[in-house]
Formats: C-alpha cells, structure tokens, sequence
C-alpha cells in the first residue's frame, strides 16, 4: 500500500506520457505496452521539437561561420553543453566531449588516455557484468599493447564482490572501467566507494553510465570518477549523440583521438596545433542537432525531477519484482539490494525469444537475448534472459500487461 | 490465441521443441559441422553420418529456441536415408518457404511436415532461427568445418 501511495505522490505519470508520441500506438491490434527503455528510451516531444527547430530555423556549421545562423547554431550547440555539464556536476563545460554515444566515449579513453598509459605487463580492471562496449575497447587496447585483463567476480545475485576488487587492482593497474548500472541485471554498484579504493592506490576511473543517468541524479564531483560516459538516446534524447565527462587535468595530458577539422588550432603540412578542450576531441562536423536534442532531453527530465524519477521508478520496480514472483516458474536474475528499473528473467524452460515472440503479439516490447553481456551470461549459466526494463513513463497497468503477457506464453508452452 | 500465434506455433512445432527427435550424435556419424545466431546466442552442432552420397544418419545438439530446436528435429527427421542432392532440394524449398510465405511456389505437398514451419514468414525476426539448422546442415554437407552464422 505504501508502494502505491508513493507512485501516485510523486509523478502523474498519466500526463507525462502525453509528451511521448511513440507511446501512444497500438502495435498488433494491442495499445503498446514499452517495456525496452534500457535498450531506447521513448522520446518526449520536446526533444523532436528542438531538433526540429535547429534544422528549420538555426540549420548551419558551428564554431566557423561569422553569419548569423552559424552564431546561433553555435550558441545552441554549447548551450547544450553547459546543460550536460550542469547534469552531471562537472567543474567546467571544457570537461564534456560530444560523441556518438557510451560506446564511442570508451573507445575515445582506450585509445587516447589508454594508448599513452598502458604498456606491456599492465592490467585494466573491469567487471564480470559490463556490457561488451565496456569490454571490447579494453581487449583491443591489451592486444596492442600487451596488457592484460582482470574481471571483478559477482555473488549469484548479481551483487559486486569488492573485496575482489580491491584484490585485483595491483601496481600494474593502469584503470578500473565499470557501469554505473548493470545493464543486463540492473545492479547499482558501490561506485563511489569504488572511486575511493581505486584512487587509494592511484588507479583512476572511468564510469559507463549509460544505465544510470536516465534513473538516478548523478554528480561526477562527488563520485571523483575521472571518466563517465553516457548516451543520449537512453535519457529521452536522440540516438547519435553521446558524453564523454573527463577531468580536464586528465582530458589535457591525453592525445587527440581522430584528425580533422574543428580539432586544430593551425596546420601546416610541417606541424599541426590541437586546439584546446573539449575541441580537440570532436574533429569533424559534430552531430549538432543531437546535442541540441539531448540539451531538450536534459531540460525535459529537469523539470520532472530526478529524485522523484527515480523514488517512482523504485517503487515500481518493487512491485513488478512483486508481480514477477508470482508467475509460476518464472526466476528472476539479478536480484542485489541495490537495484534499478531492470527486471531480468527466465520462464521455466520457454527460450527467451519464444517469449519475447508471443508478449510482442500482446503489444508488449521486452529484449531477449545475452543483452551485449555475454561474459554475464556465461557465469549466471544461461545463453539468454528476457528483459523487462522501466522508465519514469512506465505504470503499474505496464506491469499488469506484462504478467497477463506472461500467462499467456505459459498457455502457448504448456 | 490469436492465428498467427498459432500458425507459428503449432501444436507440431511445440512438440517437436518439447521432444527433439535425433538429439544425439549418431554413432560412426563422420560430418559435423557447428551454427550459431551471434544475436541470440543460439549454438547448434549437425552430425552427420555419410555413406557416399546417402544421409544414413543425423542427428543435432545444442541450445536455442522453440522454432531453431522444432526446425532441427524435423529436419533430421525428413533427411535420413536422403542423398545429398536430395537434401539440397530441400533446404532450397524450405528456404522458399521461409523467405516468401505465400508467394513461395513450393507447395505444401513438397514439404510434407516440414509445411509446420509455414508460419515462421509472417514472423520476420524469427527466420533466422528456423533456418540454422539448415545452415548448419548445408555447412556439414560441405565438409569445410567452418562454423556457420546466421549473420
């Protein structure tokens, strides 16, 4: 009872769905039930409209042009910037980099911080729940320069074991990479007593919050990470456009990633002079309607209110682990005290995909499959899970549905 | 349950993905050959045993869905004592029927029960998974070893 006097109190979800075109649809015959936030979020309409905006009415280069429209374009570009910095508590606008996404930010890291930083013999730290864009970049990176990986074990519940981690970072630990937020078990780590531990031996630390900045406010003074990355299309905005936050004593030691215009100050066919933060890391036309979009996204969620975003969205996940529970044979994977807006799950012996097939023909839309964290599986043991993830957006009625969706596939199996 | 649902689904279907037939590694089985769908994690190994140019026998294991595990039983079911040709002809008819529904021009009676299957078009996200089995099939017959993938 109380779960439900605090949903209620804290959003009216009923008219903050609204401002989401995509939510209002029938698919199959069915009112569509979004349960794939983790993978996309849904759009408000405030987002489409900025993009709109930009290219109907602002539409030129940035940082180039002394005419009008390229002043504006400019002046939003930046804008959103500030707003990003703003977001996430950074000390300077010059520490937010725009990229295409999480994904793209970890492989900026790897190859620029990572190339100068790590030599034959050295160790990154990551953990057995990253996603493979936080695994990847790493393996290359080790490939050549001969380093090695190390992977911070899970309990069976999907909690860390910080005691391992603490073990495993070493004198050869160059960077402990981590989520914020798994994305395939929705378990929040300790990061901030992470940071502690790593900087109490030197070791600095990136962040992948791709799961996290959409459900919990976020503040990279205070988590003393030295990196964080994050996508905009997971927080309301575009896809295409993403945030790479790093210090900026680190952002200016590290080399330029990619070549190319607006990341110089001059060229000569003898020398070439960067140009300074965070330009020299966005070489080339940059997605400037993007970063304009997750500036509106930024200012959409803003006025929602994160702490209420995310006092809602706990108390809805408690009661869809309450409602998931009660459906013969179904197992919930990831089930750590600290969790957020994911509900990972098998149904007795029915694959994955088989359910995802049927509920899709409710109007239901969950991700099956290993979830880009295939290392994951492999230790809970599974090949795949059904997925079911929440936004702010997402009511009580979603998870009804869901459960309804779920007998129904039991119905199909039996 | 609504038609689709059942047209993919059929009761046929679910049984064979309840109780594989030839989910086993025949014994003096010579050819084998391994499929995997990358985005499912879906894994399959399709042992064969060739004599010449005769399937004797054939049999499948690993892990996957309904519909790959359903499409794998019945195909080792249609293919013992075919030959080689014989099973060529029939991944391109099944292939027909997958890709192209209706609009296929393989009838039913050339499919036997493999028309079980006929569901799986209206199903776009699932036509890879009925026809891992028949990849891996065609990768085995071929004798290269490679694994084959359904992307």
């Amino acid at each position: 009872m109380r779960a439900m006097r605090e949903l209620r109190e804290t959003l009216d979800v009923e008219s903050l769905r609204k401002d989401f075109p995509t939510l209002r649809q029938e698919v199959h015959g069915k009112p569509l039930v979004y349960l794939d936030s983790a993978a996309t979020s849904q759009k408000p309409r405030a987002v489409l409209e900025a993009v709109d905006r930009y290219y109907e009415q602002d539409n030129a280069n940035v940082h180039r042009g002394v005419h009008l429209l390229s002043v504006r374009a400019t002046e939003a570009y930046e804008a959103a910037r500030e707003k990003v910095q703003r977001f996430v508590h950074a000390a300077h606008a010059h520490e937010i980099v725009f990229v295409r996404g999480t994904t793209e930010a970890i492989n900026l890291v790897a190859q620029t911080f990572g190339r100068t930083r790590v030599r034959a013999g050295d160790e990154i730290v990551v953990t057995v729940m990253e996603h493979h864009s936080n695994i990847v970049p790493w393996q290359m990176l080790c490939e050549q320069q001969g380093a090695a990986l190390r992977v911070v074990p899970m309990d069976d519940d999907g909690t860390l074991r910080i005691d391992e981690l603490e073990r495993l970072i070493g004198p050869r630990t160059r960077l402990v990479a981590l989520g914020h937020v798994s994305n395939a078990l929705g378990t929040i780590h300790p990061v901030r007593r992470i940071v502690e531990l790593a900087h109490g031996k030197g070791v600095p630390v990136l962040l992948d919050g791709a799961q996290a900045v959409p459900h919990l406010a976020v503040d990279v003074q205070a988590l003393g990470c030295d990196f964080y990355a994050f996508s905009g299309h997971k927080l309301f905005g575009p896809t295409g456009i993403g945030v790479l936050y790093g210090r900026s004593e680190l952002l200016e030691q590290m080399p330029p990633w990619q070549g190319g215009g607006d990341m110089i100050s001059s060229v000569s066919f003898e020398k070439t002079t960067y140009n300074k933060l965070p330009y020299k890391f966005e070489a080339g036309t940059p997605d400037i309607a993007g970063a304009i979009g997750l500036g509106a996204a930024i200012d959409y969620v803003n006025s929602v209110g994160l702490h209420a975003i995310a006092a809602y969205e706990h108390a809805l996940l408690d009661y869809a682990t309450d409602a998931l529970k009660r459906v013969p044979g179904l197992r919930l994977l990831g089930t750590a005290k600290e969790k957020a807006s994911v509900l990972s799950f098998l149904l007795g012996d029915i694959h994955p995909h088989d359910i995802g097939t049927v509920l899709d023909r409710e109007g239901i839309a969950i991700r099956t499959g290993h979830h880009c964290a295939q290392p994951l599986m492999r230790r809970l043991g599974v090949a795949a899970t059904a997925r079911a993830s929440l936004a702010f957006y997402n009511r009580r009625e979603d998870v009804d549905a869901l459960v309804a969706g779920l007998h129904k596939v039991r119905e199909v199996f039996a | 349950m609504k038609s689709e649902l059942r047209d993919l689904y059929q009761e046929v279907v679910i049984d064979h993905s309840k109780n594989p037939r030839n989910f086993r590694r025949p014994e003096g089985a010579n050819r084998s050959a391994e499929g995997m769908n990358p985005l499912c994690g879906d894994e399959i190994t399709v042992h064969l045993k060739l004599a010449g140019d005769v399937i004797q026998d054939i049999g499948f294991q690993g892990a996957g869905c309904a519909i790959s595990k359903a499409s794998a039983s019945m195909m080792t079911s249609a293919l013992k004592s075919k030959t080689k040709a014989e099973a060529e002809a029939l991944f391109e008819r099944v292939h027909s029927m997958l890709t192209e529904g209706p609009k296929s021009e393989v009838g039913p009676e050339e499919l036997g029960k493999l028309a079980a299957l006929s569901g799986v078009w209206e199903f776009p996200a699932r036509v890879k998974c009925a026809s891992l089995a028949w990849h891996t099939l065609r990768s085995a017959l071929a004798g290269s070893g490679a694994p084959v993938s359904t992307e």
